[in-house]
Parts: structure tokens; sequence; C-alpha cells
């Protein structure tokens, strides 16, 4: 028995590739495993290669296995392209009418089994994916009848018959399987799962959630991968809701109609990811200088220009603090799970209000679009914060055509707002510099009171947890420090570190800026060396430690901009290669 | 009631003695206040220019953004409160060059809401460039040897885009144009009305006899009816776009608001934030 496995399934892009992970992986789900689920795609609508790997496990799982148990292959580029992630002795279940093949010697077992006639005799050779099913359940000693339920509620609407042949297909695999390959594998057989049935959700969707649960009833957006199911999820929901999603023109568009929303009182989003983010910079100055309220999410892509756009990237972040020309108040976060997508979201939507900047919430493509298993998301700690947003405020008259203070100078440097719209409330805004009144002034004395009004107001930035810290001692030799979706894979690669014999500890830079010196210099004053992980080219995490949080000198950067996530063996390879190089 | 007096605000403007957009800001606060509601119940986005300036010269609410948004601003605000009363305004810079792309899908939506272009043939103040509204072979300093790309026939491109509300005026025309702008807002759509407002520093060709001698009132047309598009853009063609009046518009197709699917017909601001327990549980649902 063993507490965990990892499955791919891969073919041709249009081939069904998508459906047999949801299927198995929703089977999985109702038994009590814990879920990791990544996609190999292409920017393209058939054809290519796809894969789909689905991690299961006993526990917990936030990263991808160093290397693949099963292999569902449909064609032989499949298994040409993820031959060299198999661990010796994981078993390929190949369709045999392309004639599998793989090198002598590979230490691999190869199941050919003719899928597509399989399917064929049960109704349709589409059923393929059915029969692949039952064959990889049937591997990991799992019964096919809790898949069974699975299928007949998914092909319900498509009446019984569907449901039947499905079920016929799935149980042909399981005799097939059995017949050709009837040794018991236990290093395949898994443990059982704890029966509790949890959300799987990617975290654009935990995004999406978050936005509609923390008050967001507006939104713009263009398309673009890896951002799109954001927009897509609002459309079908925020009607529900009286809300709305416009599909804009462009990004500049979606940017500013956010603006236009938020300025007026609703709580707007909009959504890209870098080449989208690139064309929004001058807006979200505009949020900046008018202190409007506005929530940008930008899920990371490879880079740079087009790039790669269905690969893994963490390459926007100094351009998401430093964009802007001229100087605001922004608030950037980075949620290091998915689970922390819904919180963060709902989170920065109260920030937007209460300090009336931009926020932008960094994901990365592998945050965004992984599936994972989440024990709960909780309605109960959700609060929607407006800050100093006066809804129904008693105003003088007006007796005299002055608009009022909209940029009132404060202690706090946050001015009363009110929306526009309300009786003796005219009020003005400018993205020129601006008088209390808003009215477009270029004195030096009111330029430095209006600047250092606007620039003050992060000096009380309160946000929990800016660093997650896991923290198991007082002076480690590594701290290893990433964020976005490196977390899970840095935990694990702790665990070997430690059983290397090394004390080390992890943490999670989730508030990038302001950023959060007081939270993360005595960790890293502590630590003999600090490893900063990463996904891009440049170390932009590490030279954001090195400018705020001292101990530059003990700082290792590790990088990777392949547009691969980093898995955990790969940080514990190239950790202990760089210690060693070091003693 | 409010008078226009209401809608002033005592501000001088930094425009240049003579500009066309005097009259405009006249027709507007006029405007205004003949649609019978107070200045609260307005706000007026505009762009970046002299035109640009128009927001901070009235006495509503004001949005000054940046250059060549106004109207993904403006339109935003109108779906976040569909009570409040939204105008957009900019030069020809503004929504014909780097806004061309914006006011092409503003027409196509039709939102309800009001675009007035200060159209002057020519970029002021940046002292005096080409537009995408200058004449072929018109002299500036980005064009020494004139013009060479063709002026945008922004009225047949308004047609052709979709628009339910097409009008051109002249800043010199203020009753014309204080009625076209008060049509506009009743319009239950996107009402464009392009306004001739000379540059009297930077225009020397396009001036206020030029548009007086070129410009041809619709009105003076025989028979000609603004509910036929065939009509009206056989006429723009004919006169390449130097017309004033009502152009065209179509009262039967419904508003973006009217056509969205679930939108809220309270405005939206006033939207509840919070969900219930049961809502949230459903949305959970989903994710199983």
């Amino acid at each position: 028995m063993v507490q965990q496995i990892s499955w791919k399934v891969g073919g041709q892009q249009g081939e069904g590739i998508e459906s047999t992970g949801e299927i198995f992986a929703k089977t999985l789900n109702r038994l009590g495993y814990h879920l990791y689920g990544y996609r190999h795609f292409s920017s393209r609508i058939k054809g290519g290669h796809t894969n789909n790997n689905i991690r299961i496990s006993t526990t917990p799982v936030q990263a991808l296995a160093d290397q693949v148990d099963i292999l569902v292959a449909f064609d032989q580029e499949t298994i040409d392209f993820c031959r060299h992630e198999l661990r010796p002795g994981a078993v390929i279940i190949a369709e045999a009418s392309i004639n599998p093949h793989l090198p002598a010697e590979s230490g691999i077992v190869l199941c050919a089994l003719p899928m597509a006639t399989l399917a064929a005799e049960a109704g349709s050779a589409q059923m393929k994916n059915m029969v692949a099913l039952g064959a990889s359940l049937t591997l990991l000693g799992i019964e096919s009848e809790s898949c069974q339920e699975v299928v007949a509620e998914i092909f319900a609407v498509k009446g019984d018959e569907v449901v039947r042949s499905n079920l016929t297909a799935l149980q042909r695999g399981v005799t097939a399987l059995r017949a050709l390959y009837p040794q018991e594998r236990p290093d395949l057989q898994l443990a059982a799962g704890d029966k509790n049935r949890r959300l799987f959700m990617i975290g654009n969707e935990t995004i999406a959630l978050g936005a509609l649960a923390g008050g967001c009833r507006f939104m713009s957006a263009y398309p673009i991968t890896p951002a799109s199911d954001i927009m897509e999820y609002l459309t079908n929901k925020l009607p529900q809701f009286g809300g709305v999603m416009v599909q804009t023109e462009d990004e500049i568009a979606a940017c500013t109609m956010a603006i236009g929303a938020n300025h007026a009182g609703v709580r707007a989003i909009t959504a890209s990811s870098g080449p989208g983010l690139s064309l929004m910079i001058e807006a979200i100055g505009l949020a900046g200088m008018t202190e409007t309220p506005l929530v940008v999410i930008d899920v990371q892509r490879a880079g740079p220009s087009t790039g790669m756009p269905t690969k893994e990237e963490q390459s926007d972040l100094l351009a998401m603090i430093y964009g802007t020309h001229g100087e605001i108040p922004k608030i950037v976060i980075a949620p290091d799970s998915a689970e922390a997508s819904f919180y963060d979201t709902i989170e920065a939507l109260n920030l937007a209000e209460e300090y009336q900047c931009p926020v932008i919430v960094l994901s990365d493509l592998q945050l965004s679009l992984a599936q994972t298993t989440i024990d709960g998301l909780d309605d109960q700690q959700i609060t929607i914060r407006r800050g100093k947003l006066d809804l129904q405020p008693q105003l003088p008259e007006q007796s005299e055509p002055v608009p009022c203070k909209r940029f009132l100078l404060t202690d706090d440097g946050i001015s009363p707002r009110y929306l526009p719209g309300v009786r003796n409330g005219v009020f003005h805004v400018t993205g020129l510099e601006h008088d209390e009144l808003g009215r477009p002034a270029e004195a030096a004395a009111n330029r430095r009171a209006q600047m250092e009004k606007r620039l003050r107001k992060l000096d009380g930035l309160l946000f929990a947890d800016p660093v997650r810290v896991d923290q198991r001692h007082a002076t480690p030799d590594l701290l290893l420090v990433g964020w976005n979706a490196t977390g899970g894979a840095i935990a694990e690669a702790r665990e070997r570190l430690e059983a290397d014999g090394l004390s080390v500890n992890c943490a999670q830079v989730r508030l990038l800026h302001p950023f959060p010196t007081a939270a993360i210099t005595p960790l890293m004053a502590a630590a003999k060396q600090v490893v900063v992980i990463e996904q891009n080219a440049t170390g932009q995490l590490a030279q954001l430690l090195r400018m705020n949080a001292g101990s530059a000198e003990k700082i290792v950067s590790l990088r990777k901009y392949d547009g691969n996530p980093f898995k955990p063996g790969e940080i514990h390879a190239r950790i202990s290669e760089v210690l060693h190089g070091h003693s | 009631m409010a008078t226009a007096k209401d809608f002033q605000n005592l501000v001088k403007p930094n425009w240049c003695p003579g500009c066309g957009d005097y009259g405009v800001q006249t027709a507007i606060q006029r405007a205004f206040a003949a649609s019978g509601k107070e200045p609260h119940e307005f706000i007026f986005i505009s762009g970046i220019g002299c035109s640009g300036r128009m927001s901070g010269y009235l006495h509503t609410n004001g949005f000054h953004g940046i250059h060549g948004r106004a109207l993904p601003l403006a339109q935003g605000m109108k779906l976040a409160n569909r009570s409040l009363t939204v105008v957009a305004a900019g030069g020809d810079g503004d929504g014909f060059a780097i806004g061309a792309g914006h006011t092409l899908h503003a027409l196509r939506r039709n939102i309800d809401m009001t675009y007035i272009v200060m159209d002057n043939h020519i970029y002021g103040l940046t002292k005096g460039q080409a537009s995408p509204h200058s004449d072929l072979g018109f002299k500036t300093k980005t064009t020494p040897n004139g013009v060479i790309e063709s002026p945008l026939s922004v009225l047949q491109l308004a047609l052709a885009a979709g628009a339910t509300f097409v009008a051109q005026s002249f800043s010199k025309n203020l009753a014309e144009l204080t009625a076209l702008i008060e049509a506009g807002i009743r319009h239950q759509g996107f009402a464009f009305i392009n306004v001739m407002s000379p540059c009297v520093t930077y225009n020397k060709v396009n001036t206020y006899e030029w548009f007086s001698q070129h410009l041809v009132s619709l009105a003076s047309i025989d028979g000609y009816d603004p509910t036929n598009k065939g009509q009206a853009l056989a006429t723009l063609v004919a006169h390449d776009d130097l017309v004033t009046g009502l152009v065209y518009q179509d009262g039967k197709k419904k508003s973006y608001q009217e056509l969205l699917y679930g939108y809220s017909a309270a405005p939206l601001v006033a939207a509840d934030l919070h969900l219930a327990p049961e809502q949230f549980a459903e949305l959970l649902a989903g994710f199983g």
C-alpha cells in the first residue's frame, strides 16, 4: 500500500483528455483523497499534445510529484513526451492500435490495451477514456463502483443509453486490465481515503468566488490565458446578484471601466495576465491619483511579450510594483494557495476601499489553473469593510458652486468619501495634480501636501499574515523563501533537506508591496543562509529582499524560467548542489 | 428647478479667447438645466486636451480621466449607478485617435449616456499637430507638407458602428446645440454629438467663417428623415459629413442596460454586498 500516486493521461488536444481527468478526479475526491491536478496544454484549440497530471494522496498536497506512477497514453507522442517523468516500475496503459513502443531496458511496464476497440464494442470508440479509467482504477486497487456514480451523474443529461454504454466501457477497462496484467502491485495500491468529499477547485475559481463573496458586483475584462476563467465564472454568477460582467474591447477599457464603476460606488474588478496588465498600467496610475478603489487580478504567465501563454512564470512582480509612471500608493498581494486566493481576493476588495487605492492581486498560472482539493471555504470569516465611505452623508447645502473636498488633507492621508449622486455632494476628481477640491493645481506647497497625503495612506496598512512562516528552528541552517504557487514544492523539499540533517524554515511572502520588512528581516537574520526560490530568470523577489530586508550576503537565488513548475525533488537537488558547492 | 446658472462654477477656463469650447460649455449648462435634473444627478467625464478641461468648468460631479479613456470610465459609472445622468466629452484626438477603439465599441454597445466631441480638426493643447479629422493637405507642425492620411468620416463611422443617436452641430449654433444635447440626454441609449468647435490659435483654415460657409443644416434639406439610415448615410456622403442637426436616431433599439440579463433594476451601487449563507452554500455546491 502507498499513500500517494501520480497519474497522468495524455493525448491530442480535443481528444477528451480533460474530461478523462475530470471524471477520474471526481471519483477520487468522493473517496476522500487529496488531489493536485495540473494540465499541460498549448495555445491551440485542437491537436497538439496535452496531458493532465493528477496527484492523489491520503494527506494534503500542493505540488506536482517528481515522478509519474501511471501514464495513460492515447498516442505514441504522449509516451515519448512523458517517458522521462516515469519512475522505474511505472505502468503505461497505452492504446494498442498505435503499436506503442518503449526503448528496451526502460524498466517501465507497457500495457497495450485495445481501448478504442473495447469502447467501440460498448457503443462508441469515443468512450476509450472510460476504458482507460476502468483500467487505471483497477491498477490502484479501487473498485470501479465508486466511479459508476460519477459517470451516471455526468452523463445523466444525455440519457440512460449513454450512461449504460459508458458504464459498460468502464467495466471493459477493468476486465481487460486484469486479463492483461493480473499481477498485484502493492506499490500502486492506494491506501484508503478518508471518505470526506472536498471542494475541488482551480485558483481562478477561488479568486472569482472570493470576488463574489467579497461584494464585487461588476467586472470588466478582456479574454486572455490563463485568466479567462475568472470572467467566465462571473459572467454566469454576477447576474444572480444583479451584477454584470462586461467583455470590453481591450484591457485599457477593462481597467478604466472598472475604475468608473468603482468611482460610482460598486465594488469592481478586472483580471488579466501580463500582456493585459502592461496595457492597464496607465489606468492603474489614474486610480492611484484619483484615489479610486480598484482591484486588478494578474494571473502571471511566461513572458516577455506574448511569451508562452500556457506556461508557468512569476515574472511580473517588479513590473506590478514599479510599473506606473510617477509615484502612487499601491498594494500588491500574492496569495500562496487556492484557498488563500479566496480570502485574499475578499481582503483586496476591502483594502482597496479602506485605503482608496489600487490593489493588485498576483497569481501565477500554476496557482490559478492547478486544481486542488480544499477542505472548505468559510463564509463566516468574511467581512466587508468599506473604510471612510459614507453611504448616507448629511451634507450642508452647497450655497456656492464649489465642489466638496474629496481630497481633504487628513492625518492618515485618507479622505472622507461618498458617492457621486448625493444632494449637496457635487465633487470633482482629476488625474492632474489637484487641490483638496479636486481642481487642477500646480502650486509647490499644494503639490507637496497632496503627494505626502497620498503616500502616507499606506503607512498604517494592516495586512494579516504578510509572510506565511513555517518556523521549526530559532537559528536554522536555511530559510527557504518563495511566493505564489511554489509553497507546496518548497515544503516538500524542506522535509528532504531536514532528512539530510539540515535545519530549515520556510516563508512564503504574501504581501509584496509595501514590502513587509519588519516581518521578514528577523527571519533572514536568524538563518545562516537564505534561498529564494522563484519562477523567473532575474530573481525578482531576491532583488526585493536585498533592497528591503538586509542580510543580502546570505541570499542565494534559485530560479526557473523554462515554463514548468518547480517540483520538490528539483528544489532539493539544486539546494544540495549549492550547499555542496559552497562547502 | 435648476437653471443654467446652477451648472456654472465660476472657474475661469484656461481656453484661448474666442475658443469654440466656450459655446459648448454654455450649451451644456443650458441643456442640463432644460433636462430638469439637478447638478448632483449628473456626472461629467472628460478626456485630455483643451476640451478635457470641461469637467472642471461645470458645477456637476466630474471625472477628468486619462487621454482617450473618457468613454470606458463613463460606461463603468453608468452601469454602476443607472440613476446618474452620464455625459462624456473630449476632443477629436481623444475620441478618434487614441480613443477610437472605445468610441466604436461604445457606439455599438449602446449604454444610455451622451458623448460630446469638441472637434477642431487639430491638436490644440500640444500646440498644433494634425488630428484624425484634419483635412487632406492641411499643414501642421507634424504635417509640414500637408496631411496625406484621409480624415475620418466620423458620422458615417458612427452609423456603421450601429449608433442609435448621431448628431452634429457647431459651437456657434447655441440653440441647435443645446437642443441636440438635451435630446441626447433624453435618448434611451448612446447619444453621439459631434460639435465643430474651432481652434482660433492653431487652425487658421477651419475657422468660424469656414464652418459657417461649409456646414449645411439638415433642417434645410427637404424631406430629410433622421430615422432613415440609408438616407442619412447618403446625405453624409453627399455633403462630406459637413451637416448640422440630428443625423440619425433609432428609438426602437433597446439600450445595453435593458438587454442585460439579470441586471439590477435598482442602481447597482445599492446592491447588498453580503451573500446569504444559503447562497454561498449553493455556490460551493458547484465545486464538488
